[in-house]
């Protein structure tokens, strides 16, 4: 029953971090829930062992859940006791406070800085007991246990796998002075918690992508005063340039093998879709047309990439079949859809759409060919998928800064995620981790 | 040899242009809109080796001064990759340098404003700078000569997200190359 958890994370932070200058540390504010959020109580978790404890593992796994819009968590203050065993747990007092469900929890010290956390899960109205589990990690490992135990608690209650363990990477802009930025590529968990700068440069850094297995990174830097693609390990640091063509390179997505990327290069005068063979560094052109074609995304099953390209007249999103060449348009509502993003079940494209004269975030169900408009701020950019399709993530403005920002897919939950400097951007959300 | 002399004096001479080019770029934008908040940004930051080689030499002193009172950043409408015609007389200048002096290389670098995806402001980007490569060597310079590379929306010269803004931030900069 003791599960031991794999902490890559760990073993990244010690040996891939360079620098460590200012984070800007995202915070978490929900904007929009549902109507009917079910009521949740996150019990803090009795803690027997005699230092303090770097987290509240209690606090984590209710603001993860918090952040989903789709449960109602009972504040402490409210809670009548705090049980922590399956003794303690008087179901008719949670039924007068009208909670559905309610987590409890023990950390025990382990050996050496292990520490081991117990948690249970009840359906109040049921009187049952519906998770039961243990885990052990280091203690500086807290809020990975954490976000574990909520990853568990939200697939018990809702059926979908979690994907809170996931990380997010994202770029930063700062102005210094005159023409002078700073650009960060910055990794962090799903919440925003525990930022890590992973590169740093005076240069642009854009279209970050992560690889399938969740361990590289490609993206686009300028530090050479030209774009060049490049693919970084995360655990090992180590970086590599990939492409760097006259004219643009940029765009990279990974396919769903992890063998090749799909890239976007003009070396031959205008933009076009090419897939890179990573290990026999063979390059295939896909599109042919005078117009633009761009930020190629492959569909999960491999079979094809979607782009967007302005061989209509304008921006509209379209499919490519890779074996048959094939191409078909997408996207018809409105005059810019571009930067489509596919989910894992290949039924929804959620792209940049532009109404108006501004940006939004919109999702096109691709089996009834209906599209929503899932935001209401302008400039919104950059949509990237949570793997289990629960929500999307994306660049906004907020004044005059660059944000993230999370809509759930029925656009029904909306979030924000305020960095405390300089623009964020760009968000690309994980696979999910181990 | 006498050729590197002259990039080198013509890179200092756009020094200035640059310096002085900040008094001039409000008048550029398609909104006629003088000084934005932002407006000093367009003065050039990179510096450059001062190097006084220039030996008083007459036709290319004339050069140099006429060179330094050309514009470096030129401005487009939205949507569009055709230069503003109020460009196009400083822009046939920089041609006729450049066409004079082949061994002289150029830069173009394509922005765009910070409207619509990243990815395809890139390539919008690099249209902008390919059409003034274009316009370049239609007026005698050799493609050896010029090198586009576009920044999409990742290097504005001003950060308002208002239309002046957005147009000073629509642009093609032109800079010789060492």
């Amino acid at each position: 029953m003791v599960r031991i958890f794999k902490l890559w994370l760990a073993v990244m932070a010690a040996c891939l971090i360079t620098t460590l200058s200012a984070h800007a540390e995202l915070t978490i504010e929900i904007t929009q829930g549902v109507d009917q959020p079910t009521p949740v109580a996150i019990v803090p978790f009795k803690w027997e062992g005699g230092y303090a404890l770097s987290e509240d593992v209690a606090k984590v796994v209710n603001d993860d859940l918090s952040r989903t819009g789709l449960f109602k968590m009972v504040k402490r203050e409210n809670m009548l006791s705090f049980p922590s065993s399956q003794a303690q747990m008087y179901f008719r007092d949670w039924r007068v406070s009208a909670t559905d469900y309610v987590l409890i929890g023990r950390i025990k010290p382990g050996k050496g800085d292990q520490v081991v956390v117990e948690f249970e899960l009840y359906d109040i109205l049921k009187e049952q007991r519906l998770l039961a589990e243990q885990v052990s990690a280091g203690s500086a490992n807290l809020r990975d246990i954490s976000h574990y135990i909520a990853d568990m608690v939200y697939e018990k209650l809702t059926g979908l796998r979690g994907a809170f363990s996931t990380r997010i990477v994202y770029v930063t802009a700062k102005q210094l002075g005159n023409k002078r930025y700073r650009y960060k590529l910055q990794l962090a968990d799903s919440d925003g918690a525990r930022p890590r700068t992973i590169l740093e440069s005076r240069e642009p850094i854009m279209s970050p992508a992560w690889s399938k297995d969740g361990k590289k990174l490609a993206y686009v830097s300028f530090e050479t005063s030209r774009p060049s693609i490049y693919v970084q390990d995360l655990a090992t640091g180590q970086r590599q340039r990939v492409q760097s063509f006259k004219g643009l390179n940029g765009a990279p997505s990974w396919s769903p093998d992890g063998q090749k990327l799909a890239i976007v290069l003009s070396k031959d005068g205008n933009p076009e879709v090419y897939v890179l063979d990573l290990q026999r560094r063979q390059l295939t052109r896909v599109t042919h047309h005078y117009g633009i074609d761009t930020e190629p995304s492959w569909s999960p099953d491999g079979q094809s990439l979607i782009f967007t390209s302005d061989r209509g007249g304008q921006p509209q999103i379209y499919r490519v079949h890779l074996a048959s060449r094939e191409i078909t348009r997408l996207t018809f509502e409105g005059r810019y859809n571009a930067r489509g993003r596919l989910t894992q079940d290949g039924r929804f494209l959620a792209m940049v759409h532009q109404s108006g004269g501004t940006f939004h975030i919109a999702v096109q169900d691709l089996r009834k060919d209906r599209v929503e408009i899932l935001t209401e701020t302008s400039l919104d950019e950059s949509p990237t998928i949570a793997p289990n399709g629960s929500i999307i993530l994306y660049a906004t403005q907020e004044g005059t800064r660059g944000v993230l920002g999370g809509v759930s897919l029925d656009g029904r939950v909306k979030f924000r995620l305020p960095a405390s400097e300089g623009d964020v951007r760009e968000p690309a959300w994980s696979p999910y981790l181990q | 040899m006498r050729a590197f002399n002259v990039a080198k004096a013509a890179a200092l001479a756009l020094s200035v242009a640059f310096a002085a080019g900040c008094s001039t770029t409000g008048t550029t934008t398609d909104t006629g809109s003088a000084a934005t908040d932002g407006a000093t940004d367009n003065a050039a930051t990179q510096s450059v080796g001062v190097d006084s080689g220039v030996s008083g030499k007459s036709l290319e002193q004339q050069q140099l001064e006429a060179l330094a009172n050309l514009r470096t950043v030129f401005y487009f409408d939205f949507d569009k990759s055709t230069v503003q015609a109020d460009g196009m007389a400083d822009l046939e200048g920089h041609a006729r340098y450049l066409s004079s002096n082949p061994n002289v290389n150029v830069r173009l670098d394509g922005h765009t404003d910070e409207r619509g995806t990243r990815e395809y402001n890139m390539a919008l980007g690099e249209r902008r700078a390919q059409a003034v490569a274009r316009f370049l060597q239609v007026n005698g310079v050799a493609p050896a000569q010029i090198e586009a590379v576009s920044y999409g929306e990742e290097k504005p010269a001003v950060m308002g997200h208002n239309a002046e803004s957005q147009a000073e931030n629509r642009r093609v900069e032109l800079s010789y190359v060492r």
